[in-house]
């Protein structure tokens, strides 16, 4: 029998590498957005656990729900970055700082 | 001859009000005639007036009356009114203010008649000059008359400062000479520490009497006065005596007694009318007239007596030495009026209350009569003050010359002349007295005397006799100044002549202030002297044989000498007192030291307060501290904002952590 701790450990996993790979990644934008959403999917590892460990199936719903919003994410967040590789004919993050004060 | 006294009061203030609103605020419509004579109208009908009542008051025994025109506010149970007290004080204070002051407008038509020489070509300040001089002292009548005639402390205080704004506007009049407005600043500063005092006191009574009434405060005098009031702790003070002593520091302020007489001498950058009228015979009396009407406070205080007759014989004495060194004619007559403005208060310190008010009567005329004939040589000199250029002017200048001598023979008080009767009685009742400090003022009014004679004489000699000093082109135009002037100077000669001979048996020793002014049985001198006096003609044979005459006799004889028979002599006597004529002329230093006291105290203050206060704590600190303060905190702040995404990134976890670390503690 899997225990919930041994799924809580996975999502933490998951969530601590794809926080890893957004400090470590200075290159590459699009691996930003994977990272962003493997750490969605490590919340959703948590709300599916959750859901099965406590018997309420609200936290399923809420993973669809973020499933949904998740692929809507990314599409719009691929559509900026191709708009973004036109006007500065880079995606490397280091070069993205217009936001410097 | 009326029924309604009361409204003929009121016609008696209202009438020079409505002269000078109407020359004042129509002056350039109307023009300088129509001018002159609806404010000379406003005074002449205020004057006749007087006299009416003067003569129901006092000579038909009419009833004293007490009555509030209007009530202003009530506050907390305390009527603030405007109402008039209408008693022989009054009456007599009333006359005198008025009939003065319509000598004045009458001269000042003369005196003012080529004003515009006196300002710059072109000058705005100085159009219409004419039409306003003549606002301001119908604007003066009104006010004084709204001071003495007042029966509550706060209309008291409105005529007290009405007059003193006038006075400040009249001694600046001219005011494109810097000389004037520095002297109209100075008035108003030091009349603005005297009514410190003066307002102190009005609260005072105010406070303990619940009342501002004059008959209710001295109804209830009795019974307050053994009350004490702690000023400072562990300091217990007579209640009576405070008072007391605090509006009479009002009174030296305005009736300019030392250490508060600086102004005076300088108010005569004024148009002369105006030395005559406000800084000789009737404004600085206010002071005098304001402590007699308080008689019955004041009789309650010894204290407060004493050290109203000691600073008064202070005053009496040392602003004479000062007469004696002045060359400018107006300055000896400013510096003879602080002089006989300390006779009237050491009179007052001695309870000789009457005395003081016959000796501020007989003076309004002799004082004014004096200015208004040195005003006459200035026209006559073309405006030249300095008596070391005058000399031998009786020739060109009969009636001038004649009423001068009248006004220094008053003024040295000759026997048979007015200021004889006054400052007689007023030096004996000196020395009747038994307060302390009232030998020392003895000896200082004395001395005075002697003092008086020689100065006034030094002037007359200078001016009307001895070798013509003044240039060719000036002797040339010499003569004898027009009516408008010589009427008033003739006008005034006669009081200063008769006025001792009609009223020294009534107003200095019979009973013709009635209840208007209160002596208590402590202070005999008065009664005293009234026994011992037989009529004014064995007064007079009386005073021969007195001190002050030969006093008086000796100044006038040392005058002619020193200023007509030896002329050299006076140059040799400087040369031997070279320090003391530095300090008679540097007026005892007390302008030096108030300049340096207060003056550079305050500017001391001021300036620490600009450069430590304003500079540095508002502007540096606050204002420009916290710009600055927000300035360096965004260059920090900014620092955060690399742009890199990582960082923010690095952020929110850092503030996730935060969180979770707070959310583990609390649990």
């Amino acid at each position: 029998m899997i225990a919930l701790s041994d799924y809580l450990t996975v999502s933490a996993l998951l969530f601590s590498i794809s926080m890893a790979g957004i400090f470590i990644n200075r290159k590459n934008i699009i691996i930003l957005l994977m990272c962003v959403e493997l750490m969605l999917l490590a919340v959703n590892i948590n709300f599916i656990a959750f859901s099965h460990y406590l018997g309420d199936s609200a936290g399923q719903v809420f993973v669809f729900f973020i499933l949904t919003v998740a692929a809507a994410e990314a599409a719009i967040g691929l559509a900026i970055l191709v708009v973004l590789f036109r006007n500065r004919r880079t995606i490397n993050v280091a070069d993205l700082d217009s936001l410097k004060g | 001859m009326f029924d309604n006294w009361h409204q003929v009061t009121i016609a008696i203030v209202l009438a020079p009000l409505i002269g000078s609103i109407i020359a004042g605020l129509f002056g350039s419509a109307i023009g300088r005639k129509a001018a002159h004579r609806v404010t000379i109208l406003g005074v002449a009908i205020a004057l006749s007036l007087s006299l009416a009542l003067f003569n129901h008051i006092i000579f038909k025994d009419g009833e004293s009356f007490n009555q509030s025109v209007y009530t202003w506010l009530v506050s907390d149970g305390v009527r603030f009114e405007v109402g008039f007290l209408i008693d022989q004080l009054t009456v007599m204070m009333m006359v005198v203010v008025t009939f003065v002051s319509l000598m004045v407008h009458i001269y000042t038509i003369g005196y003012m008649s080529h004003d515009e020489e006196n300002w710059p070509e072109g000058s705005r300040a100085g159009t219409n000059s004419y039409q306003r001089f003549f606002s301001y002292i119908s604007l003066f009548t009104f006010s004084m008359l709204m001071l003495v005639m007042s029966n509550n402390f706060m209309q008291l205080f409105f005529g007290w400062e009405a007059v003193g704004l006038v006075s400040y506007l009249l001694i600046g009049f001219w005011s494109v000479r810097e000389s004037a407005v520095y002297a109209n600043l100075k008035a108003f500063l030091v009349n603005r520490v005297g009514d410190f005092g003066f307002l102190l006191g009005i609260a005072a009574v105010l406070m303990y009497f619940n009342s501002l009434d004059y008959a209710t405060v001295f109804e209830n005098v009795e019974l307050h006065k053994d009350l004490t009031i702690e000023i400072w702790p562990g300091e217990q003070w007579n209640l009576i005596t405070v008072i007391c002593i605090l509006l009479f520091v009002g009174a030296m302020g305005k009736s300019a007694q030392v250490p508060l007489h600086i102004w005076l001498p300088d108010s005569m950058e004024g148009p002369t009318p105006i030395s005559a009228l406000i800084h000789a015979a009737t404004m600085v009396t206010a002071g005098i007239f304001m402590v007699a009407r308080m008689s019955p406070v004041y009789e309650l205080s010894e204290v407060a007596l004493s050290f109203i007759m000691v600073i008064g014989a202070i005053t009496a004495l040392f602003m004479g030495f000062l007469g004696l060194v002045q060359n400018d004619i107006k300055r000896v007559v400013a510096y003879s009026t602080l002089s006989q403005l300390g006779y009237m208060t050491v009179a007052l310190g001695a309870s000789a209350y009457s005395a003081a008010i016959f000796h501020l009567m007989t003076h309004a005329f002799f004082k004014a009569l004096l200015f208004l004939a040195a005003g006459s040589v200035i026209i006559a000199m073309h405006h030249k003050q300095d008596m070391r250029d005058m000399g031998g002017l009786r020739k060109y200048m009969p009636i001038t010359w004649i009423t001068s001598l009248i006004g220094s023979l008053a003024l040295i008080g000759a026997p048979g002349f007015a200021g004889f009767f006054s400052k007689d009685t007023i030096i004996e009742a000196v020395g009747d007295s038994h307060l302390p400090g009232s030998d020392f003022a003895y000896v200082a009014v004395l001395i005075g005397v002697f003092v008086t004679a020689l100065y006034s004489f030094r002037m007359y000699f200078l001016v009307f006799h001895g070798k013509e000093r003044m240039d060719e082109h000036t002797r040339s135009h010499l003569r004898e100044t027009p009516w408008v002037v010589t009427l008033p100077l003739i006008l005034l000669a006669i009081p200063s002549v008769v006025i001792g001979w009609l009223f020294v048996d009534t107003m200095a020793f019979g009973n013709f202030f009635g209840h208007a002014i209160y002596i208590s049985e402590a202070h005999p001198a008065m009664a005293e002297l009234s026994e011992a006096f037989h009529g004014p003609f064995t007064m007079v044979l009386h005073g021969l044989m007195t001190a002050p005459f030969w006093l008086a006799l000796s100044g006038v004889a040392t005058a002619y000498l020193l200023y007509m028979k030896w002329t050299h002599v006076p140059r040799l006597l400087l040369k031997w007192f070279r320090p003391l004529h530095t300090l008679l002329i540097e007026k005892y230093y007390f302008d030096q030291i108030f300049a340096g006291l207060f003056g550079g105290g305050s500017r001391l203050l001021g300036t620490g307060l600009w450069k430590g206060g304003d500079v540095m704590v508002i502007d540096g600190v606050m204002v420009n501290g916290s710009a600055k303060s927000v300035a360096w905190l965004s260059t920090v702040l900014r620092k955060i904002q690399t742009g890199m995404l990582f960082h923010y990134a690095f952020a929110m976890i850092l503030g996730l952590l935060g969180l979770f670390a707070l959310f583990v503690v609390q649990w």
